[in-house]
């Protein structure tokens, strides 16, 4: 059983991997990254079970934190154009 | 240490989890907007996750095991809707406009589901001008 639910998971990557490379804007993109993320933690998890090692649970929690902030901070480039502190970056460029 | 009485609701919540995360995959695949994709993408995130934790946690019984399931189930509870709302507003001041039914309710032609591989640049369907 825990077979048949990673063999689900990666379809669910897999088709989640075509609309980003398909995906005509860059946030369709993000989108479908962010879900694929989602996936590779219950990946992770049900890997554990699948082989009997429960350590890979701690990978599942490290990934779904490493998923949140990448994503967040593609996302705050776009929003603002740098990665920097937004009050900091204007005092330099002044 | 696993009896049929937890198999069988483990089992059924775990192939419950695996059907809607796949059809999360189509909705994210086969949508014809961005913001409709993103509910798509929102059942992967809720029910696909929740139920294949929920089925991990009572094969995993009452141990260190299950609150590390806890743990990172409480984890995707928490930063799902963080990761989309700033998706969502992202593309909101991005100029992405959403994909609106006339008052007929049908959808503009050049955007159907068949043809929006097409389109390449978001400047097409950006919003004319921001406030």
């Amino acid at each position: 059983m825990f077979a048949a639910a990673t063999l689900a998971l990666l379809i669910t990557v897999s088709l989640a991997l075509a609309r980003a490379v398909l995906g005509p804007t860059v946030f369709d993109r993000l989108l479908a990254t962010n879900t694929i993320g989602t996936c590779t933690v219950l990946l992770l998890a049900l890997i554990g079970f699948l082989g009997g090692r429960p350590e890979f649970l701690d990978l599942a929690l490290v990934y779904g934190l490493l998923n949140l902030v990448g994503t967040v901070a593609v996302l705050k480039f776009f929003h603002d154009g740098q990665l920097a502190d937004r009050r900091r970056h204007r005092e330099a460029t002044r | 240490m696993s009896s049929a009485l937890i198999d069988i609701p483990s089992w059924i919540c775990l192939l419950a989890g695996s059907v809607f995360c796949v059809i999360g995959a189509l909705g994210v695949l086969r949508m014809p907007d961005f913001y409709t994709r993103m509910h798509a993408a929102s059942v992967v995130d809720t029910l696909g996750a929740g139920l294949i934790l929920l089925g991990l946690i009572l094969q995993a019984g009452l141990s260190l095991v299950a609150a590390k399931l806890v743990m990172i189930g409480l984890l995707l509870f928490f930063t799902g809707p963080v990761a989309g709302h700033a998706l969502a507003k992202a593309a909101m001041r991005g100029g992405l406009a959403p994909l609106l039914a006339d008052a007929d309710g049908a959808l503009p032609a050049s955007t159907s589901p068949a043809s929006d591989h097409g389109r390449e640049s978001p400047a097409k369907e950006a919003a004319p001008s921001k406030p």
